[in-house]
Formats: C-alpha cells, structure tokens, sequence
C-alpha cells in the first residue's frame, strides 16, 4: 500500500456549498477508483503568493489517501487539469516519514509548542527499547530539542 | 601592571570564533519536510524567494535536497513566490 496526498486550490469566488461540492467530486472520485481516504483536510481561504488567473486567494484542500498502484493518478489529474474551478493541483506520494508526519500532525504533536512532547515521546521510545544495552548511549542519540543539553552531554 | 587575566578580556573573545555550523533536520530528528508549512520554508529562502545555500543554512546534502524540493512544491502551489521583492 502506497500513500498519496493530492492538494489542490479551489476558485474562491464560487459559494461555499459549490466550494465544497467540487472538493467532495474529487473525493469520491479517488474512492470509486478503489483507494481508502486516510484524510481530508480543509486548509481553507489563504492568500496566494502570486495572482492565478487573476485571484489572489484560493481556498485549499488536501486530501491524502492509500492505495496499491498509482495507475488512476493521471486520470485524476486529468479531471482536475480540465476543472475550471481547480486553479492548481499537485499529486505527492509520501515516504514513511511523511506519512508520520501527516499522522502526527493530525495528533496535534507538530508545532513549535509541542516539539518539546514529541521528542519526549520519542526519547522514551528509544530509551525503552535497548534498556539492556549500555544506558548512556541511547540518550545521548535522543534528538533533544535545546541546543543546551546534547552539546554538555557530549563534553562530560 | 596589567596581569595576564587583565589582557584576556580586553578584546571580545567571541569576535573571530567560527561558529559551528549544523543541520538542523539531523540536529532535532526532523525526518520530513512539509511542502505546506510556508512559515517553515522562510528560513531557508533569501529575501528575494531563492533558495539559500547549503554554505548558509548549515544543512547536509540529503536534507537540502529535501528542501529544495519542498520549497519547489510550494512555489508551484502558490504557498510562496517565485519572484519576490523584500519577502523578509
């Protein structure tokens, strides 16, 4: 199983229930080709960077979704080329880490408040699993998010 | 008499130290690079929307690669600019 993340921007000058209907065709579209969708998320109304097609805002989706091949992917694209509400599209397929990522992200565990908890979990995860081993050694290897610490480790 | 310690400090033993450079994706075990986390991606453009050097942003090769494939995809969808005047 492969997973994908299609985003694409929506033209904000239709309604909101059309916005949302144009979102949804692509959804189960992805469905009817026989793939599972992992998550849809609304980024909603942003300011684009540059003017496309002469709108400076977008309202923005993204969907991620698993599935064996990738052969129905240009079909897809196809579809949303030929969108005239679809101002851009772009298919990602993710590694594991960021299928991590994307899952972590949805668990509130991403952002600058929360890196502290993040590696905490991963630090124990690590310190867990070699507990035979030698102590020292997995905590010096735990990413720790000060800059202070990892450098007084390493000197004593 | 002006004693050893005295002349230590009578210029700023920081100027002229070289500060070590480092990755920061190895540094806090950042694995994955969001192509739509725009705030991000900031820190590695100049204010003109280019990319930075590896020279400058102190990252390894595998994860500037990362990067600039990163900062590629939010260009394309509108995240950030591809030209820009005083971005910063």
């Amino acid at each position: 199983m492969r997973h994908y993340e299609v985003t694409f921007i929506v033209d904000p000058v239709l309604s909101g229930d059309e916005i949302k209907s144009t979102a949804q065709t692509y959804v189960d579209m992805l469905q009817q080709e026989g793939c599972t969708i992992v998550h849809k998320d609304e980024m909603g109304l942003r300011q684009l960077a540059y003017p496309i097609k002469k709108r400076n805002s977008g309202v923005y989706f993204c969907v991620e979704f698993q599935s064996e091949g990738g052969a129905f992917i240009p079909k897809v694209e196809l579809a949303l080329s030929r969108d005239e509400r679809i101002m851009r599209y772009l298919t990602v397929a993710l590694d594991k880490f960021g299928v991590k990522f994307n899952d972590d992200k949805r668990k509130g565990l991403i952002g600058k408040k929360t890196r502290k908890a993040v590696a905490a979990v991963e630090g124990e995860g690590v310190r867990t699993q070699p507990a035979p081993a030698p102590a020292p050694a997995p905590v010096a290897v735990a990413p720790s998010p000060e800059p202070a610490p990892a450098p007084a480790a390493e000197e004593e | 008499m002006a004693t050893k310690d005295d002349i230590k400090f009578l210029s700023n033993p920081k100027i002229g130290l070289k500060r070590t450079k480092y990755c920061r994706f190895k540094k806090f075990g950042i694995r994955y690079v969001d192509y739509k986390d725009a705030d991000f991606l900031l820190q590695f453009i100049n204010e003109q929307g280019k990319l930075l050097p590896r020279r400058i942003t102190g990252n390894s090769l595998k994860y500037q690669r990362k990067v600039s494939t990163a900062v590629k995809r939010a260009r394309h969808l509108a995240f950030l600019p591809y030209v820009a005047d005083l971005l910063k």
